[in-house]
């Protein structure tokens, strides 16, 4: 489905990735694992088409779409829940929902996938005329994620949901994205929480300063101790 | 209460102007997050425009503004074709940065529509402009043509909103905001000069031709006479004000627009062209500040050479309406207009004429002091 081939960035003189190379096939949640600055969210962004890559390739359905601008690649069901979860915190929660509906013009359609937006988020739906600034972290997340659902993804970009969150609402979260996926939205999912993400995950890339360190099945990555000690921060 | 009522009549009728261009500073600010500086002399131009197809439609004394009469048609679709021909250079210039190896050939469309647009925008402009010749030539008593004048200058000065953005500003999207404030000064010093041209406007003072009639008001309250033209153009930059309002916080596009001033990256992962919302943002503001450039000349027909003083200083007072009002915020900079009117008239009908833009500039210091973000403006947060 996506096929991204030798991906360079550069942030002015710094290169944040150094050619990468990475596949996510329809159908799975493909997670990006890493510390900060390993240059996971830069890859999210390049392929939304917020920065521009320097050279190699990023391929959807056969096409390639490094040189488009982020509106239309949204067009083409690349949505994006940003880091930060990027709440318009000037408008309600209402609002910031429609906005996720901005590329959309079957009336019916969005409706449907409002209501199971909310269905799967209820808190969100209590809290509609609310100023979206004014929710927990937790209910941001909801909100971005949902937001995005009503874009009607067909890959979802999730760039760390579980940020500063508790971790009680993290496995809320982490469960609503397995839900998501096993509703057929294939997803990339950026994580420094990586005990989590490759619990949920079919495949995994370890990510180290701009480079791609390992990559395999999300399951054997986890029971791997030598993995868990070099990559994952787990002792 | 003669001079209360006045002053009052006056203060609302030129508050509501201020109020008109303040909306243009703030909206570009919004979303920019710089000071459109060259927005005063849009305001200018559309004055001098709302002259120039008034004097052709047949109003006024063709004697009196002699040279002015000049043909205005060829102005406009000069004007659009040059900025079609610039539009298509910088967007080749653009695409080619872009794709330096490639043939061109995938902006075809999107090239051709952009020319399309800006000229088929010059045309409507002169559409209604000879329009506005046709309803005088027919015995028209001015509401009428004065609608369709109006309708001219907007149109013409939003497509000069449009074309400045898109070479002065949009190549410098992600250039430090010094430069592109430094850019805005150096486009105003560039239309004021040009309005100087003889081809242009001249360095003449021209009588505007007064549409309404000055010698039949519409009621007397205390002696004091209630004018039509005061009555009417409050009521349209009321009109417009509501308009702006709805659009902003009623509509799709007016969410993108608030999308895009809350933060543009975000907004572009919703789907949203953020360029387009600029351009349009600009289109808006252009034309707003044209309507009260027509507006303000049916109230003072006097009209000064484009670089003359009175109208920096008009600007400058709607740009602090702008900041009192709270910069960003649309209903802040309506209200600001409003609250510098009443500030400026009454200052100057009951204390002293001369220092009336003593209390407006006294007033910006103090809304800088004690509220720096402005009325209605909420503080910046800085989140961590």
């Amino acid at each position: 489905m996506l096929v991204v081939r030798d991906l360079v960035v550069n942030y002015g003189a710094i290169r944040a990735l150094h050619g990468i190379s990475l596949r996510v096939d329809q159908g799975r949640i493909v997670t990006l694992v890493g510390s900060n600055g390993a240059g996971k969210s830069t890859t999210l962004r390049a392929i939304s088409g917020i920065v521009r890559a320097a050279s190699g390739s990023i391929v959807y359905d056969g096409k390639p779409i490094g040189r488009m601008p982020p509106h239309e690649i949204v067009r083409l069901g690349i949505v994006q829940a940003p880091e930060g979860r990027g709440i318009f915190a000037n408008m309600t929660v209402e609002e910031n929902l429609l906005l996720g509906a901005t590329v959309r013009d079957d009336a019916a359609g969005v409706r449907e996938d409002w209501d199971r937006a909310l269905a799967l988020f209820p808190r969100l739906a209590e809290r509609l005329s609310q100023n979206a600034g004014t929710l927990s972290g937790g209910e941001q997340q909801m909100l971005a994620i949902g937001r995005a659902l009503i874009a009607k993804p067909r890959l979802l970009l999730l760039d760390e949901p579980s940020l500063g969150l508790a971790p009680q609402v993290c496995q809320t979260i982490f469960r609503i994205i397995r839900e998501i996926n096993e509703r057929g939205t294939t997803i990339l999912l950026v994580e420094q929480n990586a005990n989590a993400a490759l619990r949920i995950a079919d495949y995994a890339y370890v990510l180290e300063v701009g480079d791609i360190a390992l990559e395999g099945d999300a399951k054997k990555l986890a029971a791997d101790d030598n993995v868990r000690k070099a990559y994952l921060g787990v002792h | 209460m003669e001079k209360f009522l006045q002053t009052l009549i006056d203060a609302l009728a030129v508050g509501s102007l201020y109020a008109l261009i303040a909306l243009g500073y703030t909206m570009v600010y919004g979303i920019l997050k710089f000071i459109n500086f060259a927005h005063s002399d849009v305001f200018v131009l559309g004055a001098w425009t709302s002259f120039l197809v008034a004097v052709a439609a047949g109003w006024g004394d063709p004697q009196a503004s002699a040279g002015a009469g000049r043909e205005w048609v060829a102005w406009v679709l000069w004007a659009a074709t040059i900025a079609a021909a610039v539009i298509a250079a910088f967007e080749y210039a653009a695409w080619k940065r872009r794709h330096p190896t490639d043939a061109f050939s995938l902006n075809r469309t999107r090239l051709a529509g952009s020319l399309v647009l800006v000229a088929a925008w010059g045309w409507a402009a002169l559409g209604l402009a000879k329009m506005a010749g046709v309803v005088k030539a027919w015995g028209d008593n001015g509401l009428f043509s004065g609608l369709l004048i109006l309708l001219c200058a907007m149109a013409t000065c939003g497509l000069v909103g449009f074309v400045l953005e898109r070479l002065a500003y949009k190549p410098l999207r992600k250039a430090p905001r010094l430069n592109v404030l430094i850019t805005a000064i150096g486009v105003s010093l560039l239309l004021q000069n040009l309005g100087q041209l003889q081809a242009m406007f001249g360095t003449r003072p021209q009588r505007m031709p007064t549409l309404l009639p000055t010698d039949a008001p519409l009621a007397t309250i205390a002696n004091v006479k209630i004018m039509p033209v005061d009555v009417i153009g409050a009521a349209t930059a009321v009109a417009l004000m509501f308009l702006l309002d709805f659009l902003v916080h009623r509509t799709k596009f007016g969410r993108s627009m608030r999308a895009v001033s809350f933060n543009p990256t975000t907004a572009s992962l919703m789907g949203i062209p953020v360029d387009r919302v600029i351009s349009v943002t600009f289109v808006i503001g252009a034309s707003l500040a044209a309507a009260a450039g027509f507006l303000y000349g049916q109230k003072y027909p006097g009209l000064n050479q484009t670089a003359a003083a009175v109208w920096v200083l008009l600007g400058l007072k709607a740009f602090v309406a702008a900041v009192v009002g709270g910069i960003g915020n649309i209903r802040g900079a309506m209200l600001g207009g409003v609250l510098i009117g009443l500030l400026e008239f009454f200052g100057a009908a009951y204390v002293s004429a001369a220092m009336r833009d003593v209390y407006v500039f006294s007033l910006l210091i103090v809304v800088l002091l004690v509220r720096p973000s402005g009325i209605l403006g909420r503080p910046m947060v800085e989140k961590v």
